[in-house]
């Protein structure tokens, strides 16, 4: 499972695949590209190297990278040096490094040990982290770069490293391969030119999607006939833009003028998809290795930050002032307090010759920056590391939850990024697409209106579908006079699709068709409500048997095989909302069949019972069903060949091609006669309404977000709960209203969670969705993506910062997931400033009392492990096992889920809260062992302690009230927390006792030596211990006790016992 | 074995309908693990702090509290401690004239004497102690000027002493090194007390002044320790002592030769820098005499003082203390105060609990009635 958590970091094999699956939907939707085509200067790609016939075009020799993939970001060599330039780019590391070249260079109270080794000890933990993700990487690099490729030399087929691939290698790929580049498809095995390509491999959507040979090189079946190919294709060089390809093909032949061909992006075939459903195919690579466009598109994602990190910066910046503040003030007393020159140079303490003869202002910065590096350890050096450690690995439970495995899809959920988990916490609106995400995008066709008569394929009876005849019995039974517009509407949906017809068992990957009528005959498409629509006809007696040699052949219900040939397809695309088909019948008919939504039909009308239609399609809607309207147009030669010429022409532009595609289609497809109208059922996923309910109870907002039609909306909403039925419904309907309040409401939300789904699906909210999609910015202002997997189409759970099998367990996410990752980081934050608090803050009250001379409090040793070891353990678990409540408990109780909205726990009264606690224990530390030992005997021979034995009796109290205080907030002990929480204890002590209990050769001092024993030998430092750690944890247990008795919280509530 | 069955089932399921292909993104689908840990439901004792449980905390916490620091303040109170200042900044007081008119380099220490009397006769072994005021031995630049390495008998150290003693690491005459270096052994307390007993019939006997076990014994045996070598003048002969000293380190105690050099108590106890500004430090242990009950008779006492030791130029006092020890040491009634202190704070917040609980508890029960 590693390989979820380390999806940002190998870009290679599993984020951008995500993209390819946009390839087959550029063909459909790619509008709004329009305008933006940039023709960049061109490449000249020689296909099988060779040269063009002279008098053609010069040669001119181009260089390409090679097909090697890279990347990993580091190499063997260069990594020591990058990886800390990338680390001491943070901020954080370089302070710290900036802290420690300060202590090399000036006399400071601290050895550069005390901030050298715990920054060494962050840098390390993150480089080894990066090292092994980069080793992951390097591996998958070799394991793509040397993938067996079969290319075509001299007329064989030769096999070569998928790296040694050069552009116009023309290449062989046989069924179930991967291209290894992006290639220009040249001939296939199937007669008509088509290859099938799937992504299943890479992001489980499993339908076909349909590329095209050029026609003139069709034909070239064999390696030698390919690679007796002559021709160059220009091309534009490589962009990122997946939607977009153009190019053009030059075929020479012999004498002959060259043959110049379009070529599209229904001819780029794309690394990283696998051919399906076809035997092999001969294509020309074109770009290469770094170039391809899945390379290009590989970028690390966006920066989230989340709500958490914005506080714990804020909170970062507020020490940072405390420190300038504190070393100005401790500097500015000192220079007044050694006024006096007795006091500044006692006749017991002289300066040396040197530092009198230095300038005052120079002392007096030096000073400063001692008494910085001094309580520099206010700062948290290792807070960043192991908040990175938590999410790195608390991101583990996520995967690991068995209640978000779904059996049927065999995955659970994903983690495609750790940096937000606990904003899954603080989700205070989710934005749900409808289509697949609430529903399950499993399309059932229910029912069909011509012209006004309704028409029910009565499919499901005991959950046996009867057979055609009877049917076909219920159409009889309706009342005759319009069997022409039947039969045309019949018609219509069987022909204008895009569907594929799959003739083996043995699919791959998940269903699509329903297995029915001859066993050995699936449906295939991209779009779910196409099948829907084409298995319903099957239903109502008119069977689609295939596509052959451009003829599309039914079966009508009188078991009669009427072939069409297939002209033109227009395809769907977003913005019209419609895709037609021209066709010509046996009998020479031209016929232009249209479907799409009612709003892009209507207009287009100029007969047919309009207002019945409309009036079906409301009450269909309101049902919740899905509609389409059908529509024809029925085309004289003239206007076809005229149709033909705007297509062709379009086709071919090299520039703006989509732009005046679109324009064509608009001219085609008008003055069409209304045929009827279809509705399609998707249901509701399971426990759909409950998740939305429970969301509801949490205080989330939902949206939900679709293109339907508003009664079909409102519908689903009913069903699931989102509305209820005293909701007051606001109706919106101006576009451009809108769309103005959802920005308004957009900008204000602080954090969203926007559920993008697979554009797949025939009709999609596309408005909305452009609108969300071209405002980055606020997609970007803060939010958490998460995707549902679904049954086909994971480009968006790829593409999502999660990714969860089903609606429902979105439930478990926020409300489980979240609100423990939240309030474990919230406690981790916190803590971590609080402990820094009270180590440093002692040491700041010590220079009251040495003079301001920067005195360190603590020993060395000490100052350097408080927070790599001796108090880091702790909080790291808690942080990663911490229940506060159980996880039952916030199932049952959503509204928990209010408690820690709006990041209540990290905010400023309660960090105040946090540090004055910190300060308050720091001065009871402090002045408890002030006058403890002020003036005293502590020991019962009469012998004294010093100076170190002061600060190692503050530094005891410290780590065990610090320890203490996070067991206290521990309120789910598993045996882990009491090995850490005492272990580390533990540690101290026995670290203490060996720190002090041999003379240490390497070190200059020994200082240390048995202080920390005699401390222990007196009687009077135990008692104190007690004493100090109980008065410190005294407040913090009072205040709790006092919250929780006068005004318990929802959360101190459900603690207590189940409601 | 019930996970185990179910993933061999799981698999089984995916090979039959997965694709084959080439790509990273093989096995990726595994059910999780059903264990414990990974689904976050290990057991786990749930403890909660609410005024029902802390109660009894807070009582026994104030029952335990209460009599320790009872116990604490007898116990310091028993304790029998006297405080003779002689600074002498004050005209008037017996040692103005040795502190007004104190120079460096006499080689006659001024003598002055100083008369007490204690009201109780001291019980037990009697702790005299020296303390000093306004004293920074905590200075960040004193603590430091040592070299512990020289202190352990390294001969090393011994010629060439840390970077640390400067400015006292060399001689600025003779150019040799100093031993031992560093600000802290050239202000070696140098004051020589002596205490005489006045006893009712007249004669003044002299109370004998124990020099050994005041230092702690691991300093004295490893941290501390002379550099190896028969006769310890010959060890430091290329060294010079402490500008401030009298005497080379080798002679600090003429009459015991076991205590001298580095070893030598008053010095070690000197070494440990101390934690304020105002310290006391263990000069001499009085022990009881076996023959009467009492150490140190309650009388008159004369303290008869070398003064050698300057503390007026930044406004220091010099004091000489008697105390006796208990099993918690010195007199410190703060301690048992505070215990006393938060002993009845907890027992009064434990008494405010109880009413906010039962006055809570009811409320919240009765409000959860209805629900």
């Amino acid at each position: 499972m590693l390989w979820l958590v380390f999806a940002d970091f190998i870009p290679w094999n599993i984020n951008s695949f995500y993209l390819l699956l946009f390839l087959s939907l550029h063909s459909l939707f790619c509008h709004q590209c329009t305008g933006e085509e940039i023709w960049v200067d061109s490449r000249t790609v020689y296909i099988g190297h060779k040269e063009p016939p002279p008098g053609a075009e010069a040669y001119i020799p181009q260089r390409y990278p090679d097909n090697r993939i890279v990347s990993s970001k580091y190499t063997f060599w260069n990594f020591i040096p990058k990886n800390l330039f990338e680390q001491f780019r943070r901020i954080a590391n370089f302070y710290f490094l900036l802290i420690f070249l300060v202590q090399l260079i000036i006399d400071t109270p601290t050895s550069p040990v005390t901030s050298g080794l715990p920054l060494f000890f962050v840098i390390t933990v993150t480089a080894i982290k990066q090292g092994y993700e980069d080793w992951l990487r390097h591996k998958a690099d070799c394991s793509i770069n040397e993938c067996p490729v079969d290319v075509v030399q001299q007329g064989n087929v030769a096999r070569t490293q998928s790296h040694k691939l050069r552009v116009g290698d023309i290449v062989m790929v046989r069924e179930d391969e991967t291209f290894p580049c992006d290639l220009i498809f040249l001939s296939s095995s199937r007669d008509d030119g088509t290859c099938y390509v799937t992504t299943t491999s890479l992001d489980g959507e499993s339908s076909h999607k349909t590329y095209y040979a050029v026609p003139d090189t069709m034909a070239f079946k064999t390696e030698q006939e390919v690679d007796s190919l002559h021709a160059t294709i220009e091309c534009e060089q490589p962009q990122p833009d997946l939607y977009k390809f153009v190019g053009r093909i030059n075929i020479y032949k012999d004498k002959e003028e060259p043959v110049s061909r379009t070529l599209g992006a229904e001819n780029l075939l794309l690394r990283g998809a696998t051919l399906k459903n076809t035997k092999h195919i001969y294509a020309v690579a074109v770009y290469t290795g770094m170039e391809t466009k899945m390379a290009l598109n590989y970028q690390s994602k966006s920066q989230k930050r989340s709500a958490v990190e914005k506080s714990m910066n804020a909170f970062l910046i507020v020490y940072l002032c405390i420190l300038i503040s504190k070393a100005l003030i401790n500097t500015v007393l000192k220079y007044a307090w050694q006024w006096l020159p007795d006091r500044d140079e006692p006749w017991y303490n002289h300066r040396t010759e040197n530092e009198r003869q230095r300038h005052v202002v120079i002392r007096a910065f030096t000073d400063f920056l001692a008494f910085m590096v001094l309580f520099n350890y206010i700062i948290p050096v290792s807070m960043y590391v192991t908040v990175e450690m938590q999410k790195f690995l608390g991101s583990y439970f996520i995967t690991w939850d068995e209640e978000m495995f779904d059996e049927e899809l065999g995955q659970g959920a994903q983690v495609n990024t750790s940096d937000l988990n606990e904003e899954l916490g603080q989700v205070e609106y989710v934005f749900t697409d409808k289509t697949g995400t609430l529903t399950e995008n499993n399309m059932e066709f229910i029912e069909c209106c011509v012209d006004g008569n309704v028409y029910i394929p009565h499919a499901i009876c005991n959950g046996q579908i009867l057979s055609a005849a009877s049917s076909i019995d219920m159409i009889d039974s309706s009342p005759g006079g319009y069997r022409r517009y039947e039969d045309l509407f019949f018609r219509a949906l069987c022909l204008c699709h895009t569907v594929q017809v799959k003739e083996e068992e043995t699919v791959d990957g998940i269903k699509r068709g329903i297995h029915q009528g001859k066993p050995t005959s699936f449906y295939i498409s991209s779009s779910p409500d196409e099948v829907a629509l084409v298995e319903g006809m099957k239903r109502l007696g008119y069977t689609y048997l295939r596509l052959k040699d451009n003829y599309m052949e039914i079966l009508n219900k009188d078991d009669e095989i009427e072939r069409f040939e297939l002209l033109h397809v227009l395809n769907f695309d977003s913005v019209r909302r419609r895709m037609s088909v021209i066709v010509k019948s046996i009998s020479g008919e031209y016929l232009l069949f249209c479907k799409g939504a009612d709003s892009s039909i209507f207009p287009r009308v100029v007969s047919g019972k309009v207002e019945q239609v409309k009036a079906h399609v409301e009450q269909n809607a309101v049902e919740g069903l899905r509609t389409l309207c059908v529509a024809y147009r029925r085309l004289s030669e003239s206007e076809y060949l005229e149709a033909c010429h705007y297509l062709t022409e379009a086709k071919l532009a090299l520039q703006d091609r989509e732009h005046r595609l679109a324009q064509a289609y608009d001219v085609i497809e008008r003055d069409l006669v209304l045929l009827g109208a279809t509705a399609v059922e998707d249901r509701l996923q399971e426990k759909a309404a409950d998740t939305i309910e429970s969301l509801h109870k949490a205080g989330i907002k939902v949206w939900v977000l679709t293109g339907d039609k508003m009664e079909t909306a409102a519908a689903t909403c009913y069903a699931s709960k989102l509305f209820r039925r005293s909701t007051q419904i606001l109706e919106l309907t101006k576009k451009r209203t809108k769309e103005q309040s959802l920005h308004d409401v957009l900008f204000e939300l602080n954090r969203t969670v926007i559920r993008q789904r697979s554009m797949s699906g025939g009709f999609r909210p596309w408005e909305l969705q452009r609108d969300l999609s071209r405002n980055m910015s606020m997609i970007l202002e803060a939010h958490v993506g998460i995707g549902i997997m679904g049954k086909e189409g994971r480009q968006a759970a790829r593409n999502s910062d999660y990714a969860i099998p089903k609606f429902k367990h979105l439930k478990k996410m926020l409300l489980v997931h979240g609100h423990y990752y939240y309030i474990r980081i919230a406690e981790l934050v916190q803590y971590f400033f609080y402990k820094n608090v009270c180590f440093i803050f002692p040491q700041f009250l010590y220079q009251f009392f040495c003079g301001f001379s920067q005195q360190p409090l603590y020993d060395t040793a000490y100052l350097t492990l408080y927070n790599i070891s001796f108090t880091s353990l702790p909080i790291l678990l808690y942080s990663l096992v911490e229940q506060h409540v159980t996880i039952d408990a916030l199932k049952r109780d959503p509204s928990l889920y209010r408690d820690i909205a709006k990041n209540s726990l990290l905010r400023w009264p309660v960090f105040l809260y946090w540090t004055c606690l910190g300060v308050f224990d720091a001065v009871i530390f402090f002045f408890g062992a002030y006058f403890l030992f002020d003036n005293t005997t502590f020991t019962s021979n009469g012998q004294m302690f010093g100076n170190w034995t002061f600060g190692t009796l503050i530094f005891t109290v410290l780590v065990f009230t610090v320890t203490l205080k996070l067991a206290l907030d521990t309120r789910h002990w598993t045996w882990i927390n009491h090995f850490v929480i005492w272990g580390s204890l533990l540690f101290y002590v026995i670290f203490s006792l060996l720190w002090g209990g041999i003379i240490w050769p390497f070190l200059n001092y020994q200082r240390m030596y048995y202080v920390f024993m005699q401390m222990l030998s007196s009687g009077p430092a135990w008692l104190s211990i007690i004493l100090l750690i109980t008065v410190s944890l005294l407040p913090d247990v009072i205040k709790k006790v006092l919250c929780r008795a006068i005004c318990p919280t929802a959360t101190e509530r459900a603690q207590v016992g189940p409601l | 074995m019930m996970a185990s069955s179910y993933n061999a089932k799981e698999e089984d399921g995916r090979n039959s309908n997965s694709s084959t292909h080439g790509g990273a993104a093989v096995a990726k689908s595994k059910k999780p693990d059903n264990t414990a840990f990974k689904q976050q439901r290990l057991p786990a004792w749930q403890p909660i702090l609410t005024a029902g449980n802390v109660l009894p905390a807070f009582f026994v916490i104030g029952l335990i509290f209460i009599p320790i620091g009872i116990g604490l303040y007898v116990t310091s109170n028993n304790i029998r401690e006297i405080e003779i200042d002689y600074t002498g900044s004050e005209s008037g007081s017996p040692c103005n004239d040795c502190s007004t008119n104190f120079t460096w380099n006499t080689t006659t220490p001024c003598i002055c004497t100083v008369n007490f009397t204690l009201n109780q006769p001291f019980e037990g072994n009697v702790y005299m102690y020296y303390g000093l005021s306004n004293f920074y031995q905590n200075h960040r630049r004193y603590v430091k000027s040592r070299d512990d390495s020289q202190l352990n008998g390294n001969i090393k150290s011994l010629k060439e002493p840390s970077k640390e003693c400067e400015p006292y690491r060399t001689d600025p005459v003779t150019k040799k090194p100093i031993a031992p270096c560093g600000a802290i052994a050239n202000s070696l307390f140098n004051d020589t007390l002596e205490l005489f007993h006045n006893e009712p019939n007249g004669r003044t006997t002299a109370v004998p002044l124990a020099k050994r076990g005041i230092a702690w014994y691991t300093d004295r045996t490893v941290k501390f320790r002379n550099p190896v070598g028969d006769n310890l003048s010959e060890v430091f002969k290329d060294t010079e002592k402490p500008m401030n000293w009298m005497k080379p380190v080798y002679e600090l105690d003429p009459s015991d030769p076991e205590n001298n050099g580095f070893i030598n108590e008053d010095f070690i106890v000197w070494m440990r820098t101390a934690a304020l500004p105002t310290f006391r430090k263990l000069y001499r242990i009085i022990h009881k005499n076996s023959s009467s009950t009492l150490t140190l008779p309650s009388g008159s006492y004369t303290l008869k003082v070398a003064y050698n030791y300057p503390v007026s130029s930044f406004d220091g006092r010099k004091r000489m203390i008697l105390s006796t020890i208990s099993w918690m040491g010195g007199k410190n009634p703060f301690l048992g105060i505070a215990y006393i202190t938060v002993g009845s704070i907890c027992f009064f917040l434990g008494v405010v609990l109880l009413i906010i609980h039962h006055k809570y508890d009811s409320r919240n029960n009765s409000a959860d009635i209805p629900n």
